[in-house]
């Protein structure tokens, strides 16, 4: 037992290390993948069948398919693509041989079809009342979208948006399988090293509730602030 | 390598991979029909103890699902993956000492840690579809005298379905998908696990993962036409 709490104490600072890594890995893939899901719900309810068709069929992929078979896709399918060619001399091969890239751009079209699908619905469930309004003031059709469809969809999904990026946050633990470095991979890499199998998992756990809690934690004041006006008024 | 000579490397033959990844397919149904039936069982009492009154019982239930619901998958998998082979073999050790070299079976493993997973998020859909039921259906089947059980069997597990259908849909998509996280534990010759094999002996790794891909989708669609079926069956009442 003292032989855990021992092991504990000197593994932490070496995971604790890693946090920044999942937690970058986390931010950039929702910033990314928020805001390509826009094009996607978009065109999902696009009257034309060459947008709405496509944009249905991105939602179906990314979410009838496992995203740890799409990073493997992505990190091995694309990798076999570069070597060899002129990529491998430009300066963007010291990206593209580095995991984390790819992790980033799975886990980015990953978010984009499941918010997309998130963010449909919500832009379905804007009340017609308020669009008619914007329409009756003259609004053009992209100022009704960005000033009134928009906002109002946000703050209808955003309680869902909350648990997705919580879901994503536990996603980035995928990116160990393609090396990259983050509390998980560094994990395992300390079981490996030190052969002992729980201490690792179990502090990488207590490190990822304390993430999902702050996370959950920040989302609840934006989601406070962007309700604002609507506690104000009660 | 051009078109063709790729899709022979998918031919059922000896030389092909075509019956391996119809295998895989197997394997990744099976995982996932078993650890769905777990996370089933596990999902109903789940929700008997957070409905129920004894604060332990409770207690037990609300720690289960926020600890699986806030550690990532890919952890609890390795976790207990680990852990139940050491508690198995400790407990075999104790019966006898033939059991030393006792190696845990991966499926059953890999199995029953999903199964635990999913029955957190099942946990969930069962209580939610527990308390739509309305209130005086059940204050009705104890006014007719009916015990607790029968009116669990009668009139709760019935009436509950509708409402628990659609979070149970979406609970088998993601078990049928979260399985593919087992290729991770090695030798267990999944769906996704026969994409890694064959795209790293062959080196074409784009081909052979979007065959494993497209499999998942094939499982998908499949699921969500029977799903579809399934839902319209319990509403036929409602409509």
């Amino acid at each position: 037992m003292d032989d855990s709490l021992a092991l504990f104490i000197e593994i932490v600072p070496t995971l604790l290390a890693a946090v920044p890594v999942t937690l970058v890995l986390t931010f950039l893939s929702a910033v990314i993948g928020n805001t390509l899901a826009l094009p996607v719900a978009v065109g999902s309810l696009s009257p034309h069948i060459y947008l709405r068709y496509p944009s249905l069929f991105y939602i179906f992929v990314m979410r009838g398919t496992p995203l740890l078979a799409q990073t493997y896709l992505i990190y091995y399918g694309l990798g076999e693509l570069f070597p060899g060619t002129w990529v491998q001399q430009s300066f963007l091969w010291p990206y593209l041989r580095d995991g984390f890239w790819y992790a980033i751009f799975a886990f980015s079209l990953n978010t984009a079809g499941y918010t997309g699908e998130i963010l449909r619905g919500a832009i379905l469930a804007v009340p017609k009342g308020e669009i008619e309004a914007a329409r009756a003031y003259g609004f053009s059709r992209f100022l009704i979208f960005w000033r009134v469809t928009l906002p109002r969809a946000i703050q209808i999904c955003l309680p869902t948006m909350t648990g997705e990026t919580i879901l994503l946050l536990k996603a980035t633990s995928l990116a160990s399988l393609i090396t990259v470095w983050e509390v998980m991979g560094t994990a395992r890499q300390i079981q490996k090293v030190t052969f002992r199998v729980y201490e690792p998992l179990i502090a990488a756990g207590i490190l990822y509730i304390l993430m999902v809690f702050i996370l959950t934690r920040l989302m609840m004041v934006v989601e406070q602030s962007i309700n604002r006006h609507r506690l104000a008024s009660v | 390598m051009d078109q063709a000579s790729l899709f022979s490397l998918l031919s059922f033959g000896p030389d092909g991979w075509g019956m391996r990844f119809v295998e895989g397919l197997v394997v990744t149904v099976e995982v996932s029909v078993a650890a769905y039936c777990i996370s089933l069982i596990l999902g109903l009492i789940g929700a008997g103890a957070k409905l129920s009154n004894s604060k332990v019982a409770r207690g037990i239930a609300d720690l289960y699902t926020t600890l699986v619901r806030a550690l990532p998958e890919l952890l609890l998998l390795l976790l207990i993956y680990f852990s139940g082979a050491d508690a198995l073999k400790f407990i075999l050790s104790l019966i006898s000492e033939d059991f030393e070299d006792f190696e845990i079976n991966t499926f059953a493993a890999a199995v029953a840690a999903l199964g635990f997973i999913g029955g957190a998020y099942m946990t969930e859909v069962m209580r939610g579809a527990i308390l739509s039921i309305p209130n005086s259906q059940i204050e009705a089947a104890k006014a007719c005298g009916m015990s607790r059980f029968l009116t669990l069997r009668r009139v709760i597990l019935p009436q509950m379905l509708r409402y628990a259908l659609p979070g149970m849909g979406n609970l088998w998509l993601s078990a049928t998908k979260d399985s593919s996280l087992i290729s991770v534990l090695g030798n267990t010759q999944d769906l996704l696990f026969m994409g890694y094999r064959a795209s790293a002996v062959t080196k074409h790794y784009g081909f052979f993962y979007s065959v494993a891909a497209i499999l998942f989708l094939a499982i998908t669609i499949i699921s969500m036409i029977v799903i579809k079926m399934l839902e319209a069956r319990v509403n036929r009442g409602y409509r």
